[in-house]
């Protein structure tokens, strides 16, 4: 399909795809192994009150989302860990309180809100050069403090009692990486939109574990499956004229299910 | 004198509103043995916690290493009781003697080559070598029990915690582990948390019992009495609860 790179939108939407499996691969597997995909989904759903606040403002929705991302996530690792609020109620509360945020904001907003439905559910095809000017410096970001603190992050996923008693602030750590989750979501609205964000999260790195012995080869296994689901996603869309966030997300379950269904069926088999 | 390691006095704990520990003073010395024995719900656990700088004192004082708790943090090695983690988290049995490495780190450190022999030595020491590229999840529980003193001891600790490490095994491997405890001893200060009451006296040099008049009534074939006592209580450890402060 070389005729298709003749159109910018379809090279961008190719290389937002390619960037956002990197932050996706890496973030993804601390989300499986931490098993917090709870919490990202709820920091993801609270980040629509920043679409609300971008289109209020009349800037771009994407630069509403990440103050409003980063906040959810410091917020909803605060009140649970220090206000002893149950985690789950407080990630309950600011998934709908962040939507409603939202939808007052753009009911405020004077006139009709162009491509809301993209920011819910995704459409690649519309990732602007600054866009994925935006991904990837994110991208980079990202890459480079869960490299600067991989150690910390690994123990704070496989022992948090174990990492605190050994010095490391385990509390800051979590923020920290709850925060590069907010960062994650804010490069896959675009991909995904906010509701089907989790499933890149989750279903790539959660394949991803399955196959893999170290974390680093399952964070490299997770960034290739999801740039796999989402070009793969891209292409069907294309060819079948199917909303392109939810073919992604779609074909992603569908490996999810395929794999986990080999696996039991392998299982079943020894067993006999 | 030999160096004081842990002090207490007067130690209070309440957790949300209940007293856990009351009025508990006792010291231990370098090179000690001591082991914590008494029944569940006696604070155990809640004063390994409070020594690990993980839950503060409501009253009392508590020295490590002559400073408060969690400021030690290099010399001290943890073994929890048991450890709740995903049994498919990508994590060989070396990487996770690796970890033990991590208090000894600034946060921008990765691991490095003595970091590396640290960990397989950790691992020859407490018979692992042979399974140091296996997953985590894929280990026995005697030999999970295994890798996590690995972890402690990749940090070279000066202080060795343990919550009930002989919990979750068989006999067989109950006695592995004491032996290995024996065989650390002479290397370090070791704080452990059991119910094998009797096995226990065989080994450490001083018992503590937290509210262990009950165990006493119940059991007292098992409590580290009679011809044990000699070698259990060679001071006086402060009884917490006790109507008699002595088991004798």
């Amino acid at each position: 399909m070389p005729d298709l790179f003749a159109y910018e939108f379809i090279r961008n939407a190719v290389l937002a795809s390619l960037f956002a499996s990197v932050a996706c691969g890496i973030i993804g597997s601390y989300v499986v192994v931490k098993k917090i995909g709870f919490i990202s989904g709820g920091i993801a759903h609270t980040a629509f009150g920043g679409i609300g606040l971008g289109y209020y403002l009349g800037i771009n929705p994407l630069f509403g989302v990440i103050p409003f991302s980063l906040a959810a996530a410091i917020a909803i690792g605060l009140l649970s860990r220090k206000a002893k609020v149950a985690e789950d109620t407080a990630i309950g509360a600011f998934w709908a309180v962040g939507m409603a945020v939202g939808v007052i904001l753009i009911g405020l907003t004077p006139g009709y809100a162009p491509n809301l439905f993209s920011y819910l559910f995704g459409n690649i095809l519309t990732v602007s050069v600054a866009d994925l000017w935006m991904i990837a410096v994110l991208d980079i970001l990202i890459a480079a403090l869960t490299w600067l603190f991989s150690k910390e992050f690994l123990a704070l996923s496989f022992d948090e009692e174990y990492a605190e008693v050994s010095g490391v602030k385990t509390t800051r750590f979590y923020l920290l990486l709850l925060c590069l989750i907010a960062l994650t979501v804010v490069i896959l609205v675009r991909v995904a939109g906010i509701v089907l964000v989790i499933a890149l999260l989750t279903i790539p790195a959660a394949i991803a574990r399955v196959f893999s012995s170290t974390l680093r080869g399952m964070m490299g296994l997770a960034t290739v499956l999801s740039a796999f689901f989402c070009l793969g996603g891209l292409w069907l869309s294309w060819q079948l004229d199917l909303a392109s966030g939810a073919t992604i997300i779609v074909l992603a379950g569908i490996a999810f299910l395929l794999v986990h269904a080999g696996r039991a069926f392998i299982s079943f088999l020894k067993a006999r | 004198m030999k160096r004081e390691v842990i002090r207490c006095e007067m130690l209070g704990v309440e957790i949300g509103g209940v007293s856990v520990l009351k009025g508990l003073s006792f010291s231990v010395a370098e090179g000690d043995f001591l082991a914590i024995v008494g029944p569940n719900g006696g604070g155990k656990t809640t004063l390994l916690r409070v020594l690990l700088g993980l839950q503060k004192p409501s009253e009392g004082v508590v020295q490590v290493f002559g400073a408060a708790p969690g400021r030690a943090v290099g010399r001290i090695g943890y073994v929890p009781q048991r450890l709740f983690f995903d049994r498919e988290f990508p994590l060989s049995v070396r990487d996770v003697a690796l970890m033990g490495r991590i208090a000894l780190k600034t946060p921008f450190q990765h691991y490095g080559k003595a970091d590396m022999q640290a960990a397989d030595e950790a691992l020859r020491i407490v018979g692992l070598s042979a399974l140091s590229n296996r997953r985590i999840g894929a280990l026995s529980g005697g030999e999970l029990q295994r890798a996590l003193i690995a972890r402690a001891l990749a940090g070279k600790p000066q202080l060795l915690l343990l919550d009930e490490p002989t919990a979750s095994v068989d006999p067989e491997m109950k006695t592995t582990i004491y032996d290995l405890l024996d065989h650390l001893k002479s290397t370090m200060t070791i704080v452990l948390v059991t119910h094998d009451t009797g096995t226990v006296s065989r080994f450490v040099g001083r018992v503590l019992c937290l509210n262990c008049s009950m165990v006493l009534r119940e059991n007292p074939s098992a409590s580290p009495g009679g011809e044990a006592a000699q070698q259990v209580y060679p001071y006086p450890v402060d009884l917490l609860l006790h109507e008699s402060r002595n088991p004798r």
